[in-house]
């Protein structure tokens, strides 16, 4: 059932478009040599070049224009070998060049795509384009009754514009995609993906229409900066459009800001005024010609990126596609889980991964790159529990210690006495005191009330605190009670 | 002995000084004793660094003495003031930049003070290196020396101030650049030698930016062999400018030797034009037949595009430009205009404050030409035909080694002559021009005098990165001509 | 193609030069007769010609990521006509 929008005259179906800005991973700025390292101190990570001083020329940075051909290829997309800079004008106080430096005619990738899964139907998103570009600096308008502040830390960082077919129909797609792209980013290394600190930041293209229609009049909804807003701007935005169709008004094409606190969506009538940016191929650049064995040099070096991963995980290790899917989210993820299943039970080792660690790192606010279990350890934990030595009621204690300690669960069994008893008369002795102590139920047991064998497994176990061998108590008490 | 130190050519300097027959620093004491005696008629500096330049001067001493001295030690030169130079004001003769003070140095005067030269300071412009005239200066105009009493002639631009300055004895040589004609116009106003090289063969960096595309630094000199010196050293591959040739740099001034015996020399039919001056045309003709004598083949060729390279300059110079100026908005550096309103009142005041008329006039053409719907039929249309005016060079540079032509289409004329049509001023490219759009090396020579004792200059043009052939042909104009007329304003006189 | 007073306005606005109403005119006479001059060019044939937009015949030059450069704050500050701290400083900017 595909997502729509309800309105008076009947339902509306959501087109939706997502340019993606992420920066490049990368030491360097794009055209300077200043750091891009986040959170310095106001301008000094500024190079005369960052700062548009006059005489000052942009040298390109090899790493950067490799990680867009990196990620150009995870996109499954056309990488073209000869792409073009060209100048983008506006003046802005964070833009110290009064232009910024991008690709409009000749981008460096061309069309690919990303697939994405929302309530188990697999869609295709085109993605249209990808170029490299320069990010302005920041302006603080907060600190100072009369001025603005001006920082151009940011100024020249290099990203990647990453432009969406408008392929995507409701918010829940709108955060499928975006989550999927961050993936593949991040597996790629090529952008953190850190929406926090601005890594990755999104322009929302939003129209509505009957069924059956072609396009309405769209409206782009900037800088959106995590998926959970994105996927609320394009329901609120989408909502106010029908509203305004329905009213009998029309949808003027402009720019709009979405307010998280207010949830809406607001024209921004300041980005009105100018918009004839005056492309133009930058003279200080030439063209940016790529080998072609140089592209297929990268391409052989890229990772396994998430769709191949988790196929893999499916066919490998008997996983299903949900836990599949969860696992290759993250590639650190991936990666422990691997390391967990190798050679051991996968399917063990996938539920031990989603659930209790997962459960324990949400619990103590740390991430799978900073776990307190390694996965060296839970992987002994696993075959502490495959040889026996302890059962998966004690594991669960012994995880919890591994999380507490950070130590091995090999020595924290030993050291708490936590193997489980395999010795059979210490088994019958606790049975004979529990079948002693119980009378009652044992003649109701016998009697046919067969649910209580439970009730007697767990008296045993309390009885041994917990680490009897389950299978070695069961087969006792079975033939004790039958006796 | 200080006006005979003012009249040397480079190398004899620099043989001179070697053979310590004179210190570095007489020799540019006698240089900064000229500025202050002519500079107040000439108005060829913005700013004057004697200090610098007598400190600059003991040092060279002190390598000469040591015997470390690099090949321009101890020769004081003027800097056009385009060029960035550590701690010394940079204004591009507009009041936008203000008292701008880089705190960097661009490449090409980095490689002159490597070499050992001496600034004697920062010569005057057009502003923003946009004009002809060198009247469009924050900074006043500069007076050209040949002019007669009582009557101001211009001499040239942009790099005036520099072309002045050389050709009065107040330095040795000059950096300049040239965008549409910006060193071999003044050169060919004030009777000395000035070379524009390949596009890529010097540095950008460091260079107030007119039309990247098209701007060339280069030299001035009173000889094509100073020329060819101050080229060696200002050119060179430079990392930070990305449209930098990756190429050796020849001797520039040993070609200037080589001769023009068995070239063949294209005469482009184009570059005659209905309405040029006689005594022009002669001059022209002269120079061929000089050639000739000196064992050249003189073929006529067609530049069949020639005529359109003005046109086309006149789209593409200011897109670049207005572009380029955007960084002038009074938030980083240079003049702030003075108001209570918002950014956009500051970007306005400012920019109407800072840019002279002709400065704005070419922002605002090159605004539009760039601007929603006009940018094919101007800017696309106009690199194509700067595409065609390549292709009639190459072409022509199948059947020749050089061309030879007029520099300009007339000698130095009286300040406020042109002022008040732009397009008579820009028609003074018309033959300067193409080789810019082309980005292929050319000089001007001083070659003749006209009716009215000013001098005209010829211009060569060569293969993309063929300066020495440029080297060799003007040399061989410059010795046929026997040019010793000197301006009436000169040091020492 | 010439040049109408609002277009004249229009353009220096988009260039950020602040013109009078009484240099309108002038501005105006003075572009189009540039703008008249330039239009020789439609004369030209250009048709399969590509652009040429500079004259370095060369592929771009890459460099190698490294941290080379920042860390001059007071230098990129020194020419600031207004500066608050280690930031440049503006008039308000309202959203």
């Amino acid at each position: 059932m595909s997502y729509t929008v309800a309105g008076a005259e009947g339902e509306w179906e959501i087109v939706c478009g997502l340019e993606v800005h992420a920066q490049v991973t990368s030491q360097a700025k794009l055209f300077s040599g200043a750091s891009t390292e986040f959170g310095a101190e106001p301008n000094s990570q500024v190079s005369f070049v960052d700062a548009g001083f006059p005489g000052m020329l942009p040298v390109i940075n090899a790493e950067c224009v490799a990680q867009a051909v990196r990620t150009g290829l995870g996109l499954d997309a056309q990488i073209n070998l000869v792409s073009k800079f060209d100048r983008k004008n506006y003046f802005y106080a964070d833009l110290p060049q009064g232009y910024q430096i991008s690709q409009l005619y000749h981008p460096i990738v061309g069309a690919g795509h990303v697939e994405i899964e929302v309530e188990g139907e697999t869609r295709r998103i085109g993605v249209t384009r990808l170029h490299l570009e320069q990010d302005a600096g920041k302006s603080l308008h907060d600190q100072d009754p009369s001025r603005s502040f001006i920082d151009l830390n940011r100024s020249g960082v290099a990203l990647m514009e990453i432009v969406s077919e408008p392929d995507i129909r409701s918010p829940e797609e709108a955060g499928a995609y975006l989550r999927k792209l961050r993936s593949i980013l991040r597996y790629l290394g090529t952008c953190d993906g850190n929406m926090e600190e601005g890594s990755m930041r999104a322009d929302v293209n939003v129209s509505v229409r009957k069924h059956g229609e072609p396009f309405r009049t769209r409206c782009e909804v900037k800088n959106v900066n995590s998926i959970r807003y994105v996927m609320h701007a394009v329901e609120v935005e989408a909502r106010r459009q029908v509203d305004v169709w329905e009213s009998g008004g029309e949808v003027r094409q402009e720019t709009r800001l979405y307010d998280n606190v207010r949830g809406e969506t607001r024209s921004m009538r300041s980005k009105e005024n100018a918009h004839d940016y005056r492309y133009f191929p930058d003279p200080d650049l030439l063209p940016l010609v790529l080998e072609e064995a140089w592209v297929a040099e990268l391409k052989t070096h890229l990772p396994e990126l998430p769709d191949a991963k988790r196929a893999r995980f499916v066919s490998q290790y008997g996983l299903s596609p949900y836990d599949a899917a969860v696992l290759v989210a993250e590639q650190a993820t991936a990666v422990f889980f691997e390391s967990v299943a190798h050679g051991r039970d996968a399917k063990a080792a996938a539920n031990w991964v989603m659930g209790d660690l997962f459960g324990a790192l949400n619990r103590t606010g740390r991430t799978i790159e900073d776990s307190p279990v390694s996965a060296a350890a839970l992987g002994e934990m696993l075959d502490l529990m495959a040889d026996n030595t302890i059962n998966g009621r004690i594991a669960k204690d012994v995880f919890e210690a591994m999380v507490e300690t950070g130590d091995m669960p090999g020595a924290i069994v030993e050291a708490r006495g936590l193997r489980q008893v395999t010795d059979t008369g210490a088994i019958d002795a606790a049975i004979e005191a529990v079948i002693a102590a119980n009378g009652d139920k044992v003649e109701q047991y016998r009697g046919g009330k067969e649910k209580l064998f439970g009730f007697f497994v767990g008296q045993v176990m309390k009885a041994m605190a917990g680490k009897g061998n389950p299978a070695l108590v069961n087969e006792a008490l079975k033939t004790r009670l039958a006796a | 002995m200080t006006s005979s130190l003012t009249e040397l050519s480079i190398a004899a300097a620099s043989e001179a000084l070697r053979a310590r027959k004179f210190s570095a620093r007489e020799l540019t004491q006698a240089h900064v004793d000229a500025i202050a005696a002519l500079d107040s008629q000439l108005n060829a500096f913005i700013t004057q660094t004697p200090e610098l330049a007598l400190a600059g001067a003991d040092q060279a001493d002190a390598a000469l003495s040591r015997g470390d001295a690099g090949k321009l030690a101890g020769i004081p030169l003027g800097i056009k003031d385009l060029f960035c130079t550590t701690g010394v004001r940079t204004t591009a003769a507009s009041r936008i930049l203000g008292h701008f003070v880089p705190p960097y140095e661009s490449t090409v005067t980095a490689n002159l003070l490597r070499d050992g030269a001496v600034f004697l300071g920062k010569t005057n412009l057009d502003e923003f290196a946009m004009g002809s005239s060198n009247e469009s200066s924050a900074f006043g105009p500069v007076t050209n020396p040949w002019s007669p009493p009582g009557k101001a002639l211009v001499p040239g631009g942009s790099s005036g101030g520099s072309a002045a300055a050389v050709s009065a004895g107040l330095a040795m040589g000059a950096t300049g650049t040239d965008t549409g004609g910006s060193i071999r116009q003044p050169a060919s106003l004030c009777g000395i030698a000035g070379m524009k090289p390949t596009y890529g063969r010097c540095s950008r960096y460091g260079v107030v930016a007119f039309a990247s595309s098209l701007d060339h630094p280069g030299p001035f000199g009173r000889s094509v062999a100073d020329c060819a010196t101050l080229l060696g050293s200002m050119a060179g591959f430079d990392p930070k400018d990305s449209t930098s040739a990756d190429r050796a740099v020849p001797d520039f001034a040993a070609a200037c030797a080589r001769g023009v015996k068995g070239l063949r020399i294209g005469v482009p039919r184009e570059y005659r034009q209905d309405g040029m001056a006689q005594e022009i045309d002669a001059l022209w003709e002269q120079g061929l037949a000089w050639l000739r004598d000196a064992g050249a083949t003189v073929v006529d060729v067609s530049l069949p595009h020639t005529k359109y390279g003005l046109a086309a300059y006149y789209i593409v110079a200011p897109a670049e430009a207005s572009s380029n100026l955007a960084r002038y908005d009074g938030v980083r550096f240079g003049l702030r205009g003075q108001t209570n309103g918002d950014l956009d009142d500051l970007y306005e005041l400012t920019r109407a404050e800072g840019f002279g008329e002709e400065v704005q006039r070419r922002i605002l053409i090159g605004t539009y030409v760039l601007s929603a719907g006009y940018y094919d039929a101007y800017y696309t249309r106009a690199q194509k035909v700067r595409a065609l005016i390549l292709r009639d060079f190459t072409e022509a540079f199948g059947q020749v080694d050089a061309l030879l032509t007029p520099t300009t289409p007339n000698a130095a004329f009286a300040q406020g002559e042109k002022v008040d049509d732009p397009v008579t001023m820009y028609l003074n490219d018309v033959f300067t021009v193409p080789a810019d759009l082309a980005g292929i090396p050319a000089m001007s020579v001083p070659a003749g005098l006209d009716g009215a004792g000013l001098p005209l200059g010829l211009q060569v043009m060569g293969r993309p990165f063929d300066e020495e052939t440029v080297f060799a042909v003007g040399a061989a104009i410059e010795k046929s001509a026997g040019f010793t007329a000197r301006p009436r304003l000169r040091a020492g006189v | 193609m010439s040049l109408d007073p609002a277009t004249v306005k229009r353009i220096a606005q988009l260039a950020r030069i602040r013109v009078t109403d009484d240099q309108v005119a002038p501005l105006q006479s003075q572009l189009n007769g540039i703008l008249g001059w330039i239009e020789q060019l439609q004369e030209v044939n250009v048709d399969g010609v590509a652009p040429l937009t500079g004259a370095a015949d060369m592929a771009l030059r890459m460099r190698e990521d490294r941290v080379t450069d920042g860390g001059i704050a007071e230098k990129v500050l020194a020419n600031a006509p207004d500066r608050a701290g280690e930031f440049f400083a503006v008039p308000k900017v309202v959203e």
